[in-house]
């Protein structure tokens, strides 16, 4: 369970997260919410431990995020954190070299469902191929939790049909926990347990999807709509 | 299979099985899809298709046989009270509907008998 209390961060004169509470339970497909700017990315950074708090608490299974609590998270970063020069394969001998968690099977397997070679070299490859091999490498980690920042963002509609598929193939329910940030929900609709919308560095609403369809009658995205209707932020 | 998403997921891959039992796709004892399967297929989260195969158990659609899969409950009436249950659930909502547009229930009836004549003779 990944617990934020009370938590603020700030850059500069911006305010990302505003003394915002929640809990993420364990097991399950969460998406966070939000238009660009709502705080998100910055959200799934402090789990990482790449961004920390100015005040306020945040405990992954009860701990601090530290190196310890590091190793067992996947995490996909929105930006091309691949160095370009590398093959998919020096990428992936590369990740591999960090993480006990290393896969060599489900890698092998993913790179056909992906159809990726090994020899493509990333500056080469488009960037829906690269969204492909970011996705390759975070999931051929046995990683308790996995979190993916916009991993469709830019992509097209055949690579995110794929990219879902990779989501739920081995998807380990009830044990793994995987945090996706979009703000992209219509293809994601259908795979989440639970969301958090996030308006301003706040919560604005959170739910078991299943449960907020049936109360609202509505899809997410309408829902969405709703939330976030005082304003004219755009995604 | 596209989803409504203004509607529990679960649901409708109940309906969905439901449907493939009526429309002959599938039949008593035959076996259905394994979760991990169906979720892929379907593009949902496997929590959701569990979910879905607990209530179909729990109404007794589907028996689990530990090792061996979920299959179709052998009941010999399973079909008949499949189709009378959709039909009852579209009954439900054309009459609520109709009355709504001022409609007493006898003229329903006689709009009902000139409605199906009426196609009869289109489809002949």
């Amino acid at each position: 369970m990944i617990e934020f209390k009370n938590v603020t961060k700030t850059f500069g004169k911006t305010t990302a997260l505003d003394h915002i509470c929640l809990s993420i339970p364990k097991g399950k497909i969460i998406g966070i919410l939000g238009p660009n700017g709502s705080g998100k990315s910055t959200l799934l950074k402090m789990v990482v431990g790449l961004n920390k708090a100015n005040s306020g608490s945040l405990s992954i299974d009860g701990k601090n995020p530290s190196q310890e609590t590091r190793n067992s998270i996947s995490y996909l970063p929105e930006i091309d954190y691949l160095y370009s020069w590398m093959t998919i394969q020096q990428a992936a001998d590369f990740v591999k070299s960090f993480y006990r968690d290393w896969d060599e099977a489900k890698y092998k397997e993913l790179l056909s469902f992906l159809e990726l070679k090994p020899s493509m070299v990333i500056k080469k490859i488009s960037k829906g191929m690269r969204a492909k091999a970011k996705l390759l490498l975070s999931f051929s980690r046995n990683a308790d939790l996995i979190l993916l920042d916009e991993p469709l963002s830019g992509i097209d509609i055949l690579t995110r049909d794929r990219i879902i598929e990779t989501i739920i193939k081995d998807y380990r329910a009830g044990d793994q926990t995987i945090l996706i940030t979009t703000h992209e929900i219509r293809e994601i609709e259908g795979i989440l347990d639970e969301v958090f919308f996030i308006r301003n560095g706040k919560v604005a609403l959170n739910g078991d999807v299943e449960t907020l369809r049936e109360e609202h009658g509505a899809s997410l995205i309408e829902i969405m709509k709703e939330v976030y209707s005082n304003e004219n932020s755009q995604w | 299979m596209n989803f409504d998403h203004t509607k529990p997921i679960y649901l409708q891959i109940i309906d969905y099985i439901k449907k493939q039992i009526i429309g002959g796709e599938l039949t008593i004892g035959d076996k259905i899809p394994s979760q991990r399967e169906l979720a892929q297929q379907l593009k949902v989260n496997p929590n959701t298709v569990q979910r879905a195969y607990r209530e179909m158990e729990a109404m007794e659609l589907t028996e689990t046989i530990r090792g061996q899969g979920t299959f179709i409950v052998e009941k010999k009436q399973l079909l008949e009270e499949l189709q009378l249950e959709m039909a009852e659930a579209l009954l439900k909502n054309f009459i609520l509907e109709i009355r709504s547009l001022g409609y007493d229930d006898k003229e329903i009836i006689k709009l009902v008998e000139k409605y199906q004549q009426k196609l009869g003779e289109e489809l002949s």
